[in-house]
């Protein structure tokens, strides 16, 4: 399974399904990440967390432990 | 009668611009009850009959984040008479989100679609005719900027106020969901609010918790409720939450494929250009550095300390002071009356005005760096390594303007979102030594350690350590624990601000500093010069002349307390006094500490008294004084930037009282453990302070608490519903 957290930086991925329950979940597919949402990832911070990535035509930044609930599979 | 209008939207998408240019500068600021977000209102200008409450920016209206709650508290419980909702037009697919959420509230609503100059500099399209039907309001091309459209948007709001046109959502949901929701309906037929309807069935199938205490249905009917959802639930092989969400993002991207032209897609913006530069893996931190060497130098080393010494010395020190004391002399007036005027009144003034210019300076920054969108990039650069401490990334900024003076650095935690990221960044800003404590770091350096180069630096090592340890224990603890805080954040496009925007929030911020945290400064000034001018003198309470503080009040409270810090190995009055003078400016304990050994005009490193100086201190009880005097309770100006920052009593209590106990528990462990070392003999000290360290081990490494979610959103939601 492959999830956000262990997306390359540059490639794009369609989001498959969301793990995990209650407010941090919510909070990500408000911001549009849903099932089927294309996502590509723009870059890492330089510390190596979060991640930036473009979604629904905005960026959004998400950290890698959230991002590990988001099941993706590359275009 | 009067008309309510609420202005709705996503964060970044101009809404303040837009607040502004409708309300011109008749508003209203204040905060949401019992919470730190702020509350504008304003009347909406040429029509003095419609006020317009501005909302805080949100997502959602999910039951999850403060802003949250308060903004659908306020339309569900308020029902303003219309939503003016600003979507950006520019990202018009996230921003529909929270309009689906709006229409279903059956209040009337206008949708104003905002930066319609970038969206056709982009060559984009935007077919507002379609958009209109397919969200079932009216929709209005705006540009906040430029002013195109605002007045036309504003009528229409206030039109549809007026005519109370009930809003139908036109979203629909896909077959299971809507056949869940008609049940739900059905089963509730005559429990719920007229027009409110389709929200509450909707936030009954979501589970929303808030909505089910509140509405206070029947047992029999949540279980018959919860029956049909589980049934979709397992149809769709998701949570009702989820479902609804994903639900509404696909009505969106049918309405976006309709209606939104985009020829700019994929291509690189000139923000995208400046955003590969500045959070490059390589340049950011040196750009970010760089940055804030500037914003240090000019507020801190530069103009903005200038122009605060000017006030202080130079405005107050030589002039105000001076020629009130001569009116007064020349006046005759009564030595206690001069005090209080001169001493008490001019220099509480001066202490909250004294600070102004600097912080003018500073937050002329603040609201560039934000404006601009190159803050929530700080917070993305540094999350990482702040929030292991439970601070945000943009906890920096208040920390480094903190070195110079705690006070603008207290005011600068504005910027951070997230409030209990916000409040540990106030509790632990005045940590960093500020410039005010170098005296007192220069006196214990020169009259014990020779001027060594490292007692300086050592301070701000301690000053460092505090704040990881206090960063990790509070996280921690009951306060902040349980907090979802997640880091889902948007980095916004760069943009250039208006002028008009950054001079109103500097205008704000300063203004409030004045009236919220001017009058606690002002009052504890007054308090201190009574306490410190006025005892015994002969068994007769009398003023005192300058040079007799130990026969004042102060000196006599001080003699009484001195004992609680003897453990820390200054138990002598004078340190007490000294400490407690501190308090009105941290620099005053030298000229204390100079008053108490007969010198009343020493130097500001206190040069001339080191020699008795050290004969009243061990090394080990002078570093220890010093410790504690940098970690406590900040001088009354900070605390009353904390009381204005925390907007809450109690918080401030829990900060200040947090930093004096933190600080005494400290000093106790270094003065205690370091005796241990050089005597081998072990006390009843040694023992207290074992006790102390193995707790604050204890608080350091014991795991995280269970996720206990919500307690501080509930604490708000109790307070606005």
């Amino acid at each position: 399974m492959t999830t956000l957290r262990d997306a390359q930086t540059g490639k794009d991925y369609e989001v498959v399904k969301l793990h995990g329950t209650g407010a941090i979940k919510r909070r990500i597919m408000d911001m549009g990440i849903t099932k089927g949402t294309p996502v590509h990832i723009r870059k890492v911070a330089p510390l190596g967390d979060p991640v930036e990535m473009t979604v629904r035509g905005y960026e959004l930044s998400l950290r890698k432990a959230d991002a590990e609930m988001v099941e993706v599979k590359e275009l | 009668m009067e008309f309510k209008i609420a202005l709705a939207g996503n964060p970044n998408t101009g809404k303040t611009t837009l607040f502004n240019a409708l309300t011109g500068s008749n508003q209203f600021v204040g905060n949401w009850p019992g919470v730190t977000v702020e509350k504008k209102e304003g009347k909406l200008m040429g029509h003095p009959d419609v006020i317009i409450q501005d909302l805080p920016g949100i997502y959602s209206l999910s039951p999850y984040t403060l802003e949250e709650v308060v903004s659908r508290t306020y339309l569900v419980k308020e029902r303003p008479d219309a939503i003016l909702n600003i979507v950006d037009g520019t990202n018009l697919e996230r921003n529909l989100y929270l309009s689906t959420q709006l229409a279903e509230l059956g209040i009337p609503m206008v949708m104003a679609v905002n930066m319609m100059d970038m969206v056709r500099k982009n060559g984009d399209i935007i077919n507002i005719d379609k958009l209109s039907q397919r969200m079932g309001c009216q929709v209005i091309e705006i540009s906040a900027r430029t002013g195109e459209g605002i007045n036309e948007a504003a009528d229409l709001a206030a039109k549809v106020a007026k005519h109370q046109q009930v809003m139908v959502a036109k979203h629909s949901f896909d077959g299971p969901v809507e056949h869940a929701l008609a049940h739900i309906e059905e089963a509730t037929q005559g429990m719920l609010p007229a027009h409110q309807e389709r929200w509450y069935v909707i936030k009954l199938f979501e589970r929303d918790e808030k909505v089910r205490d509140a509405l206070k249905l029947p047992q029999s009917v949540i279980d018959h409720i919860d029956g049909d959802i589980e049934a979709v639930e397992q149809e769709m092989d998701d949570d009702a939450e989820s479902i609804i969400t994903n639900e509404r993002y696909k009505y969106i991207s049918s309405i976006i494929d309709e209606c939104n032209i985009k020829k700019s897609k994929g291509k690189l913006t000139t923000s995208d250009k400046i955003d590969k530069i500045v959070t490059n893996r390589w340049l950011a931190l040196p750009i970010f550095a760089a940055i804030m060497f500037l914003v240090y130098y000019v507020s801190v080393t530069t103009i903005g300390t200038d122009a605060t010494d000017w006030v202080n010395d130079t405005l107050f020190g030589e002039m105000l002071i001076p020629a009130a004391d001569d009116l007064m002399d020349s006046m005759e007036v009564a030595d206690w009356l001069h005090g209080l005027i001169v001493d008490g009144i001019i220099s509480g003034v001066g202490a909250v005005l004294g600070f102004v210019p600097q912080m003018v300076v500073l937050f002329i920054f603040l609201a560039f760096l934000e404006a601009c969108g190159y803050m929530a990039r700080i917070a993305f650069i540094l999350d990482r390594a702040f929030r292991k401490f439970g601070l945000s990334g943009k906890s920096f900024i208040p920390m480094l303007i903190g070195s110079g003076c705690g006070v603008p650095g207290i005011m600068a935690s504005r910027t951070i979102e997230n409030e209990s990221d916000r409040r540990m960044t106030i509790m632990t800003t005045t940590m960093i030594p500020c410039s005010a404590k170098m005296p007192i770091i220069a006196l214990i350096a020169g009259a014990y350690f020779g001027g060594e180069w490292w007692v300086a630096p050592s301070a701000y090592f301690v000053g460092i350590f505090s704040i990881i340890i206090s960063g990790i224990i509070l996280k921690k603890t009951k306060l902040f624990a349980g907090d979802p805080a997640p880091f889902v954040m948007e980095l916004p496009p760069y943009h250039m601000p208006t002028l008009g925007n950054i001079a109103r929030s500097v205008w704000e911020r300063s203004s409030s500093f004045i009236k919220k945290a001017g009058t606690v400064i002002l009052l504890s000034t007054i308090l201190v010069w009574f306490l410190s001018s006025f005892g015994w003198d002969d068994g007769a309470f009398t003023m005192l002349d300058e040079d007799a503080l130990n026969e004042s009040i102060l000196a006599f409270i001080g003699s009484k307390v001195a004992w609680i810090f003897a453990p820390l190995g200054w138990g002598d009055w004078k340190a007490a006094v000294a400490a407690f003078t501190g308090l009105i400016a941290k620099e005053n304990l030298v000229g204390t500490f100079g008053i108490l050994y007969g010198l009343a005009d020493a130097a500001e490193d206190g040069e001339e008294f080191w020699g008795t100086f050290a004969q009243d201190f061990s090394v080990l009880s002078a570093y220890s004084f010093l410790m504690f005097n940098l970690l406590c309770a900040p001088c009354v100006a900070a605390m009353g930037a904390i009381k204005r920052e925390m907007n809450n009593g109690r918080w401030t209590l829990i900060a200040i009282g947090y930093q004096c106990g933190f600080a005494y528990c400290m000093a106790l462990m270094f003065y205690q453990f370091s005796s241990f070392i050089s005597t081998g003999t072990f006390t009843l000290g040694t023992a207290a302070a074992c006790v102390v360290l193995a707790i604050m081990i204890y608080l350091l490494f014991r795991p995280a608490p269970k996720y206990n979610g919500e307690i501080q959103i509930k604490d708000a939601a109790d307070v606005t519903e």
